[in-house]
């Protein structure tokens, strides 16, 4: 029994092949959108690869990209397969390459799966890489005078700003760290010698932030140094100020920003994913509708379409078959050889 | 003597009309493209409204949100009249209003190279609105618990931290005015009622400016306050200092930006302007090479087409003497009617 048998008329098929074509349009046009959506994820995870330790999560916009071209590149197969379709003459030679297409666009449904899968999946994994990454860059601050990390400094400060946060869980990183370069401390002063006396490192700590942690939508100006000294400002609660400074983590931030670009492109991965299927199961209508009709007398008659020949079960065990034959091929087989000539033996003796 | 007349067979006529319908879809395009550069305008004077002083003028962008609606309308049936120009039967009903709607077009062109010209002036005004409000922007900087001015504070950050720069000239004119609210002062300190007490207005001053004027880009960490006091800071020298704070002004950096905006926005409205002209042109070929068939019945026929139907001069003293008619049409022709009495008896 087929999968799925449906009649077709001569119009029918002429009008599958028209809204098949038209479809198949629409789906490179999907399959660009989707490399370009690639394209854009892989730019802005590009845009703070230096606050970001391991590219893994870079494997997200490499699939989509990847599946974009190979979505329009199969697209544009399927509409010449379909202008030549309803012509006898020229059909059959696409014959050869329509499984190896099947299997292509199944494989292209099952990519845009994975990457839906997977932008959830290394959310973990993200902010392992922004933690390390976002400690790092907080360490380097203070070094504009070494090669290599002389753009640390302007690379948190704006950081900081665009995605207005501070620090890498919140502010109080930056207590933990020297941001302040060493050729801009005076080591005679006491103040300085103090501070330096009273860690094991002998580092400069301060209770203070880099201006780039002040949030503009504070009513006063910016207190940055000594926050945690009530005393130091006028009319300034430590544990009540909440808009002098940006409350929020960079890394936070920067994860939710993320999973926003990637949560925001499910929607139109899963309708090309729709779009995609609906391709496959056409053509494969055409396919067979198109066949069927050849092999009857009349060609301008109706014809059936299925997508299965015969059912599920028996698809699947001819198909094994088919695989244990070709793995088979190389082998030599002693007992077919033995065989023959016994089998040929039996018959006689048995009549 | 026609201008640049062409002689037209019904191959060439076919080809005009199809060009011209092309270059009126494409003219429709660069109406939309008008339209969307006068909202972009409006939208971001919109934005920095609150810097400008309060009698900017939207008429700019208005005027192109509007030319572009009309550059839309105008190209769409100039289109649709050269679609039905290669069918007689359809064109047949467009040729009486074909005049008119060419004189709209001359009329709309002009008016385009108008709101062109208009572009490249308006830089002065909006030059002299935007010291303005720059200035008050900052005096008002501190009144965060003033009702109509509380976020002028986070407008004034926001816009220096995004257009790099720093007060209304350079950074100093931060320390002639007082930017930290009384709020925040503790008067019973001797430090503040020094400082007070050392100007007229009794206005806290001091040489520091806000947290948004610092550089990303300097090498050490801001320095805000006590700008022009080398000793309160190790290693500073506040003559040589160029990275710490951005050097530029708001003024000159809004300018430069609006201005440059306003450049490319009349940049656009005058390719706009040629190809209308164009179209404009295009149009009237058709017309005229529809309207001088040889043969009438037959659509194969020779024709001419030209750009005017006599000679500059001659169009130009024509159309005065219609005005003239025009104008005289209205007083009662005492003179004609005895004439024409006299003649009849």
């Amino acid at each position: 029994m087929a999968l799925l048998k449906m009649k077709f008329t001569q119009q029918r098929r002429v009008r599958l092949a028209q809204g098949l074509w038209l479809l198949s349009w629409m789906a490179v046009l999907c399959g660009s959108f989707v490399f370009s959506l690639g394209v854009y994820l892989k730019i802005e995870l590009l845009r703070r690869a230096e606050v970001m330790e391991n590219t893994e999560i870079h494997v997200v916009p490499n699939i989509l990209m990847l599946v974009g071209l190979a979505s329009i590149g199969t697209n544009w197969m399927a509409g010449r397969v379909c202008q030549d379709s309803l012509d006898p003459s020229r059909f059959p030679r696409w014959k050869v390459f329509l499984l190896g297409w099947y299997a292509v666009a199944a494989l292209i449904c099952c990519l845009l799966v994975a990457v839906v899968v997977l932008s959830y999946a290394l959310q973990g994994r993200l902010e392992e890489s922004l933690k390390v990454g976002l400690r790092n860059g907080i360490r380097f601050y203070k070094d504009t005078d070494v090669p290599g990390r002389c753009f640390q400094k302007e690379t948190i400060d704006r950081l900081q700003m665009e995605f207005r946060c501070c620090g890498n869980t919140n502010f109080r990183d930056w207590f933990e760290v020297q941001w302040v370069s060493n050729r801009y401390l005076d080591y005679t002063s006491k103040d300085i010698k103090d501070r330096i006396r009273s860690n094991i490192d002998g580092r400069y700590l301060l209770d203070g932030v880099p201006f780039s942690c002040c949030n503009p939508a504070s009513p006063r100006p910016c207190l940055q140094y000594h926050l945690t000294d009530n005393n130091a400002h006028y009319n300034y609660e430590f544990q009540n100020e909440e808009l002098n400074l940006y409350n929020r983590g960079c890394r936070e931030a920067l994860i939710d920003y993320y999973m926003g670009l990637m949560n925001s492109t499910g929607p139109g991965v899963l309708s090309v994913i729709l779009i995609q299927m609906s391709v496959l199961l056409s053509l494969r209508y055409l396919q067979t509708s198109v066949e069927g009709a050849t092999t009857q007398e009349q060609p301008e008659g109706d014809s059936e379409g299925f997508l299965l020949e015969k059912g599920v079960k028996e698809t699947l065990e001819e198909a094994k078959v088919k695989i244990l034959l070709l793995l088979k091929f190389g082998q030599v087989d002693p007992s077919a050889a033995d065989g023959s000539p016994d089998a040929e033996k039996a018959p006689p003796s048995s009549s | 003597m026609a201008l640049m007349k062409v002689k037209f067979d019904l191959k060439k006529r076919v080809k005009l009309a199809q060009s011209v319908w092309f270059l009126f879809w494409f003219a429709v395009m660069a109406g939309v493209l008008v339209f969307s550069m006068g909202l972009f305008f409006k939208i971001e004077l919109r934005k920095r409204s609150e810097l400008m002083d309060n009698n900017e003028s939207h008429f700019l962008p208005n005027l192109l949100i509007v030319m572009g609606l009309l550059a839309c309308g105008i190209n769409a049936f100039g289109g649709k009249v050269c679609y039905d120009s290669l069918d007689p039967s359809k064109f047949v009903k467009w040729k009486p209003m074909l005049k008119t709607f060419l004189m709209g077009c001359v009329v709309f062109n002009v008016l385009l190279v108008v709101t062109a010209l208009l572009c490249f002036i308006m830089r002065i005004p909006l030059q002299f609105t935007l010291a303005e409000g720059l200035r008050n922007g900052m005096r008002y900087y501190k009144d965060t618990d003033t009702p109509g001015r509380c976020y002028m504070k986070r407008t004034l950050d926001l816009m220096q931290i995004e257009f790099r720069c720093c007060g209304n000239d350079n950074y100093r004119d931060w320390f002639e005015i007082q930017w930290v609210s009384n709020r925040y002062l503790d008067f019973s300190a001797k430090e503040v009622k020094d400082r007070i007490g050392s100007n007229v207005d009794g206005q806290y001053l001091m040489d520091g400016v806000p947290f948004s004027c610092c550089n990303p880009g300097s090498p050490r960490p801001c320095i805000q306050q006590q700008m022009t006091n080398n000793s309160a800071h190790y290693s500073y020298d506040h003559y040589t200092e160029d990275l710490n704070v951005w050097k530029s002004g708001c003024r000159d950096a809004l300018l430069s930006y609006y201005g440059g905006m306003m450049t490319t926005i009349g940049a656009l409205v005058l390719l706009v302007t040629l190809l209308e002209i164009a179209v404009t042109a295009g149009l009237q070929y058709v017309d005229s090479s529809l309207s001088t068939l040889a043969n009438p019945e037959d659509p194969e026929s020779e024709s001419e087409g030209w750009l005017l139907e006599k000679t500059v001069k001659e169009t130009f003293t024509d159309i005065m003497t219609k005005m003239k008619a025009m104008g005289k049409g209205g007083k009662v022709e005492e003179g004609g009617d005895e004439g024409g009495v006299a003649t009849v008896s």
